[in-house]
Order: structure tokens, then C-alpha cells, then sequence
């Protein structure tokens, strides 16, 4: 037998192998090239108070979460109370950036579900949330001391992405 | 069986409250989107650039036709860039450094997408090659041996007794 035979038979099982590793993935992560580049600059207002601002230089030093939201979003009210559980354990602070948004519905339902951020920045035209390439909210950047974007999570962050993605590397840049 | 009954008639109920809904929708949205004060010229470059511009929202439409709210405001800050005098690869840039290459249709031709790009001619020469071999070796398998004189005698037999 012709050993050559068995080769459209082996490209043909690569051809598969890659056809089930594609299936099996979510078309709609698209993998973010702002992961290790530092942090987008912006300077916004707070949410709670429009007189004082807010920009991520001011957290320099500390390891951070931002996180993006809306009240228009649902998948960001699913998120919400897990936020604030893991605002509790206090092993990382949040910061949120409320985009496209009134601020008046966002206050009330901070008021209402509970405020899991430490505070919050206000991005009217959503400017900011481009800058962050952010398609899909809720959208979570782990930031570093050095204000180097580690880490993205886009969709709702789940008790699964806290414990295996974010927890070990909040540790790790901890250290 | 009765449970079986009972959901279809709920998907069909369902779809039909979809098909009433859709023209609804579908009529609000593009009263949504009327762009009447625009300079023509600008729209014009904006609607080239966004047609090789995937929608990151609804991965299948392309920037120019997409109603998602995102498309939208990406079409606002493409307008505003081509105002400030951009040029198109630069307003490329300016989505890929915060999207990533995704939102191209049009993959560039780097380092990861070498075998996209590369590998099917890499086949097509690799088949040439297997197939000129082959060809090849199936001539040696039948070479030509010249006829001895008493084959190529009844050879002549052969040929006149048949015409």
C-alpha cells in the first residue's frame, strides 16, 4: 500500500481538529489589543458630583478594575450584584465608567441595587468607552500599578472569570 | 403529547408577534438613523471606508449598514476624523488600535496570518509537486522496450490480417 494515500486522510483529520476547536469557541470575544499597552488617558466627570472629575493616572500605583456600564444594558444589572459581592471581599476596588447614560436613572439604580463601585465617571457620548474599544458592555479592564491594561473581560463578569482569570492575577500583580 | 402540542402553538404564537414586530422595528431604526445636514463628499468616503469595517455588535454586518448603537457612533467619530483632515489608513489605525484587526474584513498580511494568506498556495504548489513526481515515476514504471525481430514480424501479421 501506498504510504502518499494516507495523507488527504490526515489533512482531512487537521481540517476537523480545527473545524471543532473553531466551534467551540466564542465568535463574539474578539481578542483586544489594548491587553499589556497602558490604560487609554481620559479625564471625565464623577457621576455623583459633575464638579469633580475623575482620570486614571490618579490610580498609579494601586491595581485597579474599571468597569463599564449603563442602565440601558441588561447584561449589566445581571452583573451588578455579584459586583457588589465582590466589592465586599475588598480585594480589588471598582471603578466604573456609566456611558451613553442619564445620570439621574443611574444614581437611582445605584440607590436602589446598592453601589459596588468607589466611584464612578460619566461618559455622555461614550467617547471614552471607544477609546477603550469596548463593543459589548459590561466590559471589565484589570489595570496595573503602572497603568497597564492586564486583563479584559467582555460581557458579564462571572463567579468562574473572578476566581480563574481575575483573583490570580489581582494576586500576582499584587505582589 | 398535549405538552408538545402546547409549545408549539406557543412558538407559533411567538412567531407570529415577531413578524408583526419586525416591520415596526425595522421602520423605527431607519428613521433613527436620517443624516440630512451632511456634506455629501464626506458621507461618501465615510460610506467606502465602513463597508470594509466589520460591526463588532452584529459581527455580520459591515459599519455602514449596521443599526447597532455602536455602529452609529463609530460612523460620528470616522465623520469627525475625515473633518479633521485624516487620511484613510490613519482612521484605520485610529479602529484597530481599539478594536483589533477583527474589525477589518480584509485581514493584513502579518506575521499571525501568513498561513491565511500563504497556505493554500503552499497547497496548490505541494499538489503540483506530488503530481509531476507521480507522473513521473508511472513513465519509468512503463518503459519502452524496442520489439525483437520475430514479435515485431508477427506484429505485421496481425496488422495485415485485420485490414
Amino acid at each position: 500500500m501506498n504510504k502518499l494515500l494516507f495523507i488527504p486522510l490526515a489533512l482531512f483529520l487537521a481540517l476537523v481538529a480545527f473545524l471543532l476547536v473553531g466551534l467551540n469557541r466564542n465568535p463574539s470575544e474578539v481578542p483586544s489589543p489594548l491587553i499589556n499597552r497602558p490604560a487609554p488617558h481620559f479625564l471625565l466627570p464623577q457621576l455623583q458630583d459633575s464638579k469633580k472629575t475623575f482620570s486614571p493616572q490618579e490610580m498609579r500605583g494601586k491595581v485597579w478594575l474599571l468597569n463599564f456600564w449603563g442602565t440601558w444594558c441588561p447584561a449589566c444589572r445581571d452583573e451588578h450584584p455579584r459586583l457588589i459581592e465582590y466589592a465586599k471581599s475588598g480585594v480589588v476596588p471598582i471603578y466604573g465608567v456609566d456611558y451613553k447614560d442619564d445620570p439621574a436613572t443611574a444614581l437611582e439604580l445605584l440607590d436602589e441595587l446598592g453601589n459596588p463601585y468607589v466611584l464612578n465617571s460619566f461618559d455622555v457620548d461614550g467617547r471614552v468607552s471607544i477609546d477603550y474599544g469596548v463593543y459589548g458592555a459590561p466590559e471589565t479592564f484589570l489595570i496595573d500599578r503602572d497603568g497597564v491594561i492586564r486583563f479584559k473581560q467582555i460581557g458579564p463578569i462571572t463567579d468562574e472569570v473572578w476566581q480563574k482569570e481575575i483573583l490570580p492575577r489581582v494576586k500576582q500583580l499584587n505582589q | 403529547m398535549n405538552l408538545n402540542r402546547g409549545h408549539m402553538g406557543r412558538l407559533l404564537k411567538s412567531a407570529i408577534i415577531l413578524l408583526a414586530i419586525i416591520p415596526l422595528v425595522a421602520s423605527v431604526s431607519i428613521a433613527g438613523e436620517a443624516q440630512p445636514n451632511e456634506d455629501p463628499q464626506i458621507e461618501q468616503r465615510m460610506k467606502a471606508l465602513t463597508e470594509q469595517l466589520r460591526c463588532l455588535v452584529c459581527q455580520n454586518e459591515t459599519l455602514a449598514d449596521s443599526r447597532a448603537d455602536l455602529a452609529e457612533d463609530l460612523r460620528r467619530e470616522i465623520r469627525k476624523e475625515i473633518k479633521a483632515g485624516k487620511s484613510d489608513p490613519e482612521i484605520i489605525a485610529f479602529l484597530t488600535q481599539r478594536y483589533g484587526d477583527f474589525i477589518l474584513y480584509n485581514p493584513p498580511v502579518k506575521s499571525t496570518t501568513y498561513l491565511l494568506w500563504f497556505g493554500p498556495f503552499v497547497l496548490l504548489l505541494a499538489g503540483i509537486a506530488m503530481l509531476y513526481r507521480y507522473l513521473r515515476r508511472r513513465r519509468e514504471l512503463i518503459k519502452e522496450e524496442p520489439l525483437t525481430a520475430a514479435e515485431r514480424k508477427q506484429a505485421e501479421e496481425l496488422l495485415r490480417s485485420h485490414v
